[in-house]
């Protein structure tokens, strides 16, 4: 294939990582933000909404666009409430202490993945996409003249069209309801000081129970948009953790722009370097690269300095 | 009896202890042991920093895996002996963590957990992508006969315990006696404050340099053991995974006590060995039980212990 | 137990299993008279490394399904030498650190007469040095290639499934003169793929064919339709072999991505073990070519023994639970703990095994097995053992995606697997 070609490929593929990146890693950052804890167990809260979503699609018969739409409601909602649950019977008894939660948040990661084995099983499952049309993609071309042409290999599905456009409206949606409305309210006030919040009659407790669930929710929203994609297994929370928390890092601390940024540049970047070195000096590469964009600012993107 | 009396008898009476039980023990036990006191000296190695410099790593397996493969390639492709091979491994562990330290450190706080997750990670993948000399994954065995240090067989049992413990004793005693050193003591200031720290005319940032070094030579110190005495070095102990496990150690145990990363160390194992002997779920119950230490125990073991009985443990 | 819970077609089928090779002849004859005996006696504890969590999780669970259906009937038979055979399941995590302390507690905690039954061979890895230290027999079912290229030791020996070194060198000539000799691989970035990207570009140039181009994939990648620009155009065969739960976006991507136009394609089915041919995104495999281990769907020409397998084990003809047609199993591998469990039975009873005393005795009597014809003992079909490498040889399967189903299309010779021994371990001492 052609360069050019190529990289509008790679683009694309990079745009999707980029777009479920982007879902899960704002979950992470919400908490992150508001709570000031560092959620280890995020990347299963993602495997459990694969999987919920997996278990929903094939409970429900017919169409699988029925399916897809029941598991896009029930599974964010259960897997934010069972996060919610999470907060409120541990997270809340130990004082949201940092170092405590990253523990326990650990021990839940064992609790969700080992959950999971058990009742779903260690296959991989798929879930079917509710349309699925391939779409070949042109290329301009000046030889002879301005024309089309169809090159080999490049195209993409109309899924894959709407996840970037699914997760473009989510985003688009959650901050509207973190600018506008009275629950964001709480929520900025939350993060901005958490005392005074409490001073001024907001059930702290409460909304910290509500973040961290929404949290969850986000991940699993962004794991359901992509099992029809890939598939639903029990130790895919790995991945998703990892990169999420660099995406929160990179964009800065608390920063929703930041963090739908970072998840741009680094789903990006996975898809373009790829092009050009062998695919696992390409992921070496890339992770170098996260890691220096730190080393030369350590607060992130859109971060402010000394937090 | 003073503190320091009794923190050298206690210091003193755990190797001696750990050198007792090797005559009491059944032989799986004993064997689970030498395992431990290899993995202990990795907590221990994490604990410098993480205890008491307070910069919490999640790249610590690069230093362990740096130890491993230093000494395994060595002796693998290079045929080495074990003696220089495991100063191979002390220096490609010194020198992966010096150049890791002197980047990461230009970091703090959650930065400062990314950056060594990332270092980690790309040293994982690069692991694998030498695959034509580490066999990745798979990685490769370091044969029996290969085994051999200064004419003892360190495959035999008795002589892998007494070696595990000999390493462990040197390196527990030292950090027991280096954490009342003026470092040790620059290090827990810079834990408990370091803008107060820097006021008072510490050169910080060389200190944590000193610190994640010390901390990734220990690390690698461990790992070398561990491919020399069980004769395995893989792709799998510089996976993310590792560099988890030592922090779980650690917390478990008591984070900042010199006892605390051996209680940890054999508190994890004997609680997946036991649990897995009565379920399949035993990640399950290392879970609940993980949750449950930290409502109830929140300083560890061995910081519960001193908050409640021995408020003198070091 | 007692016979009468024998299945019929082991009874029935007594009189075929007698006619078979040196080493398994006496194993086969016990009766009712050693069943009593078996009884009285101490059962001999077999050590069962297990996948039961981590990555090599859907393979343990049919590790373990097929072990135990090989245990019952055994046992069925009266046993080893009339002693009962008792499993002793430990789960390793897939991890070769928590491999060899398993391994560990076999010995000196369960005091098993050996261990058995790893399949990941980062897990082999891990674990045959400890098995050596021990001096306790390690019976592998991994298809990798460590215990025949030397690596291990004395102890570890796999008798039961073929290599991966073997399988791939006899997939070139068919690959080549049906269905083309220019070739692209894909394969996991890690030591099973690179075994894959040796042995198959050596015996395909052998073949007077050549790869183009060689596609290693990092083993954390979950998209690969980026990759796929990377396959010249001028290939005109693919040869897959994946890995790991994201085989399925595999091959669905690549089937988005050549579209209506493929090249031919061929891949290993350690891709789609345990997974439902009938998934959504699969029908491109269609017309494509596949290695099997063993066919996992029931052949027209299946042999009674393979018939007689599935059903003790549990396994419709479509290669699914009897129980639940959406669990598939790993039929192109679990053979392996079945066969492997006859022959340490023919082992035991040829060195006249009593006891741990007897370990090297048993190591020996293995070590001089060579001829396995196809029977009960060993339904995926005959094999030839080479003492020397401790590596087992047998015909390998290619099938063909016909209707959503596997069809075989061609058997090699066992022949096509031999290459020189890398190894003799019968001169290491015990």
């Amino acid at each position: 294939m052609d360069l050019g070609p190529y990289l509008l490929l790679a683009t694309l593929e990079g745009a999707i990582t980029a777009a479920v990146l982007a879902l899960t890693a704002v979950g992470l950052s919400l908490v992150f933000g508001v709570m000031r804890v560092v959620n280890v167990a995020h990347g299963e809260f993602f495997m459990l909404g694969a999987v919920l979503s997996w278990f929903v699609a094939s409970h429900v018969g017919g169409h699988p666009a029925l399916g897809f739409v029941a598991a896009l409601l029930i599974a964010p909602a259960l897997a934010g409430l069972i996060a919610a649950a999470a907060d409120w019977l541990v997270l809340r008894r130990i004082d949201y202490d940092p170092e405590r939660t990253i523990v326990a948040t650990i021990g839940m990661l064992y609790i969700l993945q080992q959950g999971a084995l058990m009742t779903f099983g260690p296959d991989a499952r798929p879930v079917e996409p509710p349309f699925n049309q391939r779409l070949a993609l042109p290329w301009p071309s000046f030889e002879g003249g301005f024309h089309l042409t169809w090159p080999w290999g490049l195209g993409t599905t109309s899924y894959k069209l709407f996840i970037i456009v699914a997760a473009v409206s989510i985003l688009c949606i959650l901050w509207a309801i973190m600018a506008r409305s009275r629950i964001g309210l709480i929520m900025r006030a939350t993060q901005m000081d958490g005392e005074m919040a409490q001073a001024f009659g907001i059930p702290v407790e409460r909304v910290y129970a509500f973040v961290f669930g929404l949290g969850a929710a986000l991940a699993a929203l962004g794991a359901v948009l992509i099992v029809p994609v890939q598939q639903a297994h029990y130790l895919m929370g790995g991945d998703p953790l990892l990169l999420s928390f660099i995406v929160v890092i990179i964009g800065g601390l608390g920063s929703l722009p930041g963090t739908v940024i970072a998840a741009l540049l680094i789903g990006l970047s996975d898809g373009i370097v790829s092009v050009f070195f062998s695919p696992t000096l390409a992921k070496i590469i890339a992770t170098l690269l996260v890691a220096f964009v730190l080393i030369l600012r350590p607060q992130g993107l859109l971060g402010k300095r000394a937090t | 009896m003073t503190v320091q009396r009794k923190s050298a008898l206690l210091h003193l009476g755990v190797p001696l202890l750990l050198a007792a039980l090797f005559f009491v023990l059944p032989a799986y036990h004993m064997g689970n042991l030498s395992r431990i006191m290899v993995l202990a000296v990795y907590a221990m190695g994490y604990n410098l920093l993480f205890g008491y410099t307070g910069l919490l790593s999640l790249g610590h397996a690069l230093f362990f895996a740096a130890g491993m493969y230093g000494l395994g390639l060595a002796m693998h492709l290079g045929g080495v002996s074990p003696a220089p091979a495991f100063l191979a491994g002390l220096a490609s562990a010194l020198v992966i963590a010096g150049v890791t330290g002197f980047l990461a450190l230009r970091t703090t706080g959650v930065a400062f957990m990314i950056v060594t997750l990332m270092f980690a990670q790309a040293g994982y993948l690069t692991v694998l992508y030498f695959g034509t000399y580490t066999r990745g994954d798979e990685g490769f065995v370091i044969p029996q006969a290969a085994r051999n240090l200064l004419g003892l067989d360190l495959t035999a049992d008795s002589i892998r315990y007494f070696t595990a413990l000999l390493l462990f004793s040197v390196i527990f005693l030292w950090l027991g006696w280096l954490v009342n050193t003026p470092l040790g003591r620059a290090f827990v200031a810079i834990r408990e404050n370091e803008e107060r720290a820097r006021m008072l005319g510490y050169d910080v940032q060389r200190i944590k340099w000193y610190a994640v070094t010390l901390s990734g030579l220990l690390s690698g110190a461990s790992g070398a053991a561990y491919a020399l005495l069980f004769g395995y070095a893989g792709a799998t102990f510089a996976s993310v995974q590792y560099s988890i496990l030592p922090l779980l150690w650690v917390l478990l145990g008591g984070s900042g006590t010199t006892i605390g990363p051996l209680v940890g160390t054999i508190f994890m194992f004997y609680l997946i060995d036991y649990a897995s002997s009565i379920t399949s779920a035993y990640m399950l119950a290392a879970g609940v039980i993980l949750v449950l230490l930290t409502m109830f125990a929140p300083g560890g073991l061995a910081g519960e212990l001193r908050r409640r009985a021995v408020p003198w443990l070091p | 137990m007692t016979d009468s819970k024998t299945p019929l077609f082991l009874r029935t089928r007594r009189k075929a299993l007698k006619t078979l090779g040196a080493g398994t002849a006496a194993a086969l004859l016990p009766g009712l008279g050693t069943y009593v005996q078996a009884q009285s006696s101490e059962p001999v504890r077999i050590g069962f490394q297990v996948h039961r969590t981590g990555i090599g999780a859907a393979y343990g669970r049919w590790y373990d399904r097929t072990t135990q259906a090989a245990v019952e009937k055994i046992n069925a038979e009266g046993g080893i030498a009339g002693r009962p055979v008792e499993i002793i399941a430990e789960d390793d995590g897939t991890d070769p650190k928590r491999g060899a302390e398993v391994v560990e507690k076999f010995a000196t905690q369960h005091n098993c007469d050996i261990a058995f039954g790893t399949l990941f061979s980062h897990v082999v890895f891990g674990s045959a040095p400890r098995a050596g230290e021990l001096k306790i027999p390690y019976f592998v079912v991994s298809e990798g290639h460590h215990v025949a290229s030397g690596a291990l030791n004395r102890y570890t020996l796999q008798p039961g499934i073929t290599d991966v070194k073997s399988q791939v060198q006899a997939m070139a000539p068919f690959v080549a003169e049906n269905l083309g000799k220019k070739v692209t691989m894909i394969f996991p970035d890690f030591a099973f793929g690179h075994d894959h990207r040796d042995y198959f570009s050596s015996a395909i140039e052998a073949q007077g064919g050549e790869v183009l181009e060689m596609i290693a994939i990092p083993p954390t990648e979950t998209s690969f339709t980026k990759y796929f620009p990377k396959i010249p155009r001028e290939t005109e065969v693919i040869y897959h072999v994946m890995v790991g739960p994201a085989v399925l976006t595999f091959v669905k991507e690549m089937g988005e991505f050549f579209g209506p136009s493929k090249p031919e394609i061929f891949g290993f089915i350690d891709s789609l073990e345990a997974v439902d041919l009938s998934s959504p995104g699969l029908e491109f495999l269609e017309g494509t070519y596949f290695w099997e281990g063993n066919p996992r769907y029931a052949q027209a020409d299946q042999s009674e023994y393979d018939k007689a397998y599935r059903q003790a084990v549990g396994v419709d003809e479509n290669g699914a639970s009897v129980s639940d047609a959406k669990d598939i199993s790993t039929y192109a591998h679990m053979f392996g703990c079945w066969e492997t469990l006859h022959i340490v039975k023919a082992g035991m009873e040829a060195a006249g095994y009593s006891g741990t005393d007897d370990r090297a005795a048993l190591i020996e009597a293995v070590e001089s097995m060579t001829e396995m014809p196809l029977s009960a003992a060993h339904p995926q079909g005959a094999k030839m053992f080479n003492g020397k490498t401790h590596q087992v040889f047998g015909h390998q399967y290619i099938s063909k995606v016909e209707g959503g189903k596997l069809v075989l299309q061609h058997t090699t010779s066992i022949e096509d697997t031999f290459y020189e021994d890398e190894v003799d371990y019968t001169t290491q001492s015990f």
